[in-house]
């Protein structure tokens, strides 16, 4: 094959390539936009602005600003004690804090309602003390936890592994506390591994859609979360209205991969594995 | 490691129980009923061979996509790779109401097709063109690592041998790759297997033609039939953990592989 030949191969490779991200990624994406600014900016506004998106757009912030801390906290926890210590059953773990990503949202879901629901396992006991879960927002804050379990952990156990626990050796025997060790040795080696895992779960708890929309109810004003009143704006017909409220979440999504390359270019942070 | 077992096992171990505990208290005539009806074996259909089309043309594209993007340089480079993961941070609604805007009969690709005929949205065509989106990432992601420790120099060699590009792909990268190749499939599938924000838009969702899984599960739930429900989950779950197996023996038969 001549050097030319070789040339005009690869770039048809390219065109095709980009040729499908173009009709599989952007135009989704662009569509979007394009959808919510049809009637005009006035329009979008005032779907914006309207009381049930407002709401909507408050418990999704709510709900992420609990979902995301305790998974950080967790994440980091679990990945300290598995990178750090060896024990028994180590792989077994590890596949464990892996299972929410291969169960499907709307069983993440279903199994809070049979845990907390009024025919749950837990169903009698919560209706007698007139606890409410399911169709409330502590079921929509269970499930997102469930649903974003993973991304801080699955981030911070090979980076962590990697590093060893040298660092955190020579720290203790030179007299740092515990605290000391984490806070000025462990937590600025895993930094940008910390952040990178948090941008994905933070983007998956303000958009998840499959197992809230199980639990919530679609209480209009109440337990609608973004995604879930994107879903009745849409199946409303209000497209224009669904769309809107769909844009911030796109934008959300675009400042998710703006900040996510930020860290691996910048910080030359290289992402450990393909699964989220 | 006390506090990480406690809190995993509050989160994520003891509510999966729930599905298998209520699975087995219903005996294995009511839950083979449950589980396989018509309906539900309609809808595993579906959801399984739309997620495995998907999975096969993201095996190819992606495998192409993370080629270029490995081995070539062109301008926008980093764009289009800070894109590929925008079905891991666009959330599944928002997917699925844009996706179905374009491939509806008057959308921005649909219209090309509708006076073939042809119907994208609302058809097990338009749930695996959703699952396209949603699995794109999985496989690039996946190959891309064994790609960049590839070097160039073993493919030159092989094309200097006097071996054609086709040989070279199917003799030197191929077998290279192919772990990782069949590792982002089996996420990819596993992920379009479950999927439902995205699919449920475009879907058609009309009972034995496409209908999807989970979205049966709701429709069951909604109705207060909690064994239908729970036992299609179960069948859903014994699946993800069939793939998840699948997955594990990939990673160790690589290992051992790459030592052997």
């Amino acid at each position: 094959m001549s050097a030319l030949s070789f040339i005009r191969a690869r770039h048809l490779l390219i065109a095709a390539a980009l040729a499908f991200i173009a009709l599989f990624l952007v135009l989704p994406l662009i569509s979007v936009f394009f959808a919510a600014l049809q009637k005009g900016l006035a329009a979008y506004g005032a779907a914006v602005v309207d009381p049930d998106a407002l709401s909507a757009i408050r418990l999704t912030l709510l709900v992420a600003a609990i979902a995301v801390p305790l998974n950080i906290v967790f994440g980091v926890v679990a990945a300290w004690s598995i990178a750090k210590f060896d024990f028994p059953g180590k792989s077994l773990l590890v596949t464990f804090i892996d299972l929410p990503f291969s169960v499907s949202p709307v069983v993440a879901g279903l199994i809070f309602v049979l845990m907390f629901g009024a025919q749950g396992w837990f169903g009698t006991w919560l209706q007698d003390h007139d606890v409410q879960i399911i169709f409330a927002v502590p079921g929509i804050v269970l499930a997102t936890i469930f649903v974003t379990f993973p991304f801080v952990a699955r981030e911070l156990i090979p980076l962590m592994s990697e590093q060893g626990r040298d660092d955190e050796e020579a720290a203790l025997s030179l007299g740092a506390s515990g605290l000391q060790t984490f806070l000025r040795v462990t937590l600025p080696n895993i930094r940008w591994g910390l952040l990178y895992g948090v941008l994905l779960c933070n983007a998956r708890a303000m958009g998840e859609f499959g197992a809230v929309s199980v639990v919530s109810g679609h209480l209009r004003g109440i337990t609608n979360t973004m995604p879930l009143h994107v879903e009745i704006l849409y199946n409303e017909y209000n497209f224009v209205a669904a769309f809107a409220v769909a844009s911030l979440l796109a934008m959300l999504a675009l400042v998710t991969l703006v900040l996510k390359s930020i860290v691996e270019w910048r910080f030359g942070y290289h992402h450990g594995s393909a699964r989220h | 490691m006390g506090l990480t077992l406690a809190w995993l096992s509050l989160i994520v171990l003891i509510p999966l129980s729930t599905v298998f505990i209520r699975s087995a208290g219903m005996g294995w005539a009511d839950f083979l009923a449950a589980g396989f009806s018509p309906r539900a074996v309609a809808a595993y259909t579906v959801s399984f061979g739309t997620a495995f089309a998907a999975a096969l043309v993201n095996a190819a594209f992606g495998l192409l996509t993370a080629w270029v993007i490995v081995r070539y340089d062109f301008p926008g480079k980093r764009v289009v790779n800070a894109l590929i993961d925008l079905p891991f941070a666009l959330p599944t609604a928002v997917a699925g109401i844009a996706l179905t805007a374009i491939y509806a009969g008057n959308g921005w690709v649909g219209q090309f097709f509708e006076p073939l005929g042809i119907q994208l949205a609302y058809t097990p065509v338009g749930i695996t063109l959703a699952l396209i989106f949603i699995g794109l990432p999985f496989i690039v992601r996946s190959v891309e690592p064994v790609l960049e420790d590839m070097s160039a120099e073993v493919e030159e060699a092989a094309l200097s041998l006097g071996a054609n590009p086709w040989q070279v792909f199917a003799r030197v990268i191929l077998p290279a790759i192919l772990p990782s190749l069949l590792t982002g499939f089996a996420l990819a599938f596993a992920r379009g297997v479950g999927e439902y924000g995205s699919v449920i838009f475009i879907a058609g969702n009309m009972p034995f033609k496409s209908e999807i899984a989970p979205l049966l599960i709701i429709t069951q739930l909604e109705q207060y039939d909690y064994a239908g429900a729970t036992a299609i989950s179960t069948v859903m779950l014994v699946a993800s953990f069939t793939v998840l197996l699948f997955i594990n023996l990939i990673q160790a038969w690589s290992r051992q592989r790459m030592n052997g």
